[in-house]
């Protein structure tokens, strides 16, 4: 019997970003699909960044996860367009990128507070950070360091 | 020259300019003259190979189901489709630093174009990389500032690389026809449709750096028809290919 694809989600809410554990690959707007087509699972993902080597890393998670569960029947593919925005960031992930220390991405491009101390007082240190999808900002109040999930 | 070669044209054009850019960029991994610049380096180095990842993919599946590693580790310099602009070598950080300026504006542009393009595999593939590149041309136009509008030594460095760079930003605007043959499938644009937009940015931007545009308009040619590259392509190749050329299929 095949599982529910709301099942799958659920399941896939449970796998954490390579780079980022501290959000899901379904808080972060990458699953951009997931349907039965006959026997087969298919699972849609779309790259953050084209060049991001966690992408063949969250596809092997996201295979490793579902046959976990059961499934054995799957095909991971990968779609480029619509192309990823930060705006399928989900609410939750948003809270928690700034509960684990970086700052969330804003349509002004910038992080809006601090992620340690929630000063407004910011500045940018480089426009690229640890990864491709941060950039790299210091609070000059608490003179801490913090990474800034970047606006695209 | 029929519709599909000059499609096949087109994309190793578009994919070996982000190859040869990422690999030169790539070389400043570890050497930058600060952490952050040498991150934000890699950074972008990174979105390239992505890039040409996604345009050399497309070029492999049109040309007899070829992967973009077959195609950017298994040819040789003859075969490569770059402008001649991004294989000149790094040269010094500010060098480095306006080659991709000149590019990014170039890119940019071009991308915007291409998204509306009526090939929709090209159209996403630009509306993918222009996300990126918007970024690349934001950092490299506020460095070329920074570095040209600063100390008398950084303005001497980046008003030579400037003199150095100047006559190979032509060749990014000549047409042939492949050109003819993408403008008639709407495609891609007539690059020499682009000058004016890019004269206007890049003038913008340089002259808040202070720095003065060459009055000559000679330009190096011969990269994207593959007719003569630089003798830099060559030894570029040996370094990049070398792992597939001593080792044939090895993988990860």
């Amino acid at each position: 019997m095949q599982v529910s694809t709301d099942q799958v989600w659920e399941w896939l809410g449970a796998v954490p970003d390579p780079e980022i554990p501290v959000i899901s690959v379904v808080d972060l707007g990458i699953v951009r699909d997931v349907r039965w087509d006959d026997d087969t699972l298919k699972v849609t993902v779309t790259p953050t960044y084209s060049g991001c080597p966690a992408t063949a890393i969250i596809s092997m998670d996201i295979e490793t996860a579902l046959r976990d569960n059961g499934i054995d029947d799957l095909r991971i593919e990968t779609s480029i367009a619509p192309a990823w925005t930060t705006e399928w960031l989900s609410d939750k992930g948003r809270a928690k990128l700034e509960e684990y220390g970086i700052a969330p991405p804003q349509p002004a491009g910038g992080p809006e507070r601090c992620p340690r101390c929630g000063s407004k007082a910011v500045e940018k240190v480089s426009q690229f950070g640890s990864t491709p999808c941060k950039a790299h900002w210091r609070c000059t109040d608490c003179l801490e360091p913090f990474d800034y999930f970047k606006c695209i | 020259m029929d519709r599909d070669e000059a499609f096949l044209q087109f994309l190793l054009r578009m994919g070996d300019n982000t190859l040869i850019l990422g690999h030169c960029v790539s070389e400043w991994c570890g050497h930058a003259p600060v952490l952050e610049e040498d991150i934000a380096l890699a950074n972008t180095a990174l979105d390239m190979i992505g890039q040409t990842q996604m345009w050399l993919g497309l070029a492999g599946e049109i040309d007899g189901g070829k992967s973009a590693d077959d195609i950017a580790f298994l040819r040789d310099a003859w075969d490569f489709r770059n402008v001649l602009l991004v294989e000149v070598p790094n040269g010094d950080f500010g060098r480095t630093l306006m080659r991709q300026f000149l590019f990014d504006a170039w890119h940019l542009i071009m991308l915007g174009r291409l998204m509306k393009s009526s090939d929709e595999r090209v159209a996403a593939i630009a509306a993918k990389a222009s996300k990126e590149v918007t970024y690349h041309l934001e950092r490299s136009g506020d460095t070329v500032v920074g570095l040209g509008d600063g100390t008398d030594e950084s303005h001497d460095r980046m008003q030579q690389a400037l003199d150095y760079l100047w006559p190979y930003v032509g060749e990014m605007f000549s047409s042939d026809d492949v050109d003819a043959e993408m403008v008639a499938a709407g495609i891609a644009p007539n690059p020499a449709d682009l000058r004016d937009e890019y004269d206007a940015l890049v003038g913008r931007v340089l002259t808040a750096a202070t720095l003065t545009i060459p009055e000559s308009r000679f330009a190096h040619k011969g990269g994207r028809d593959g007719r003569m590259h630089t003798e830099h392509l060559g030894h570029l190749l040996t370094q990049m290919q070398w792992l597939q050329r001593a080792y044939p299929g090895a993988t990860w």
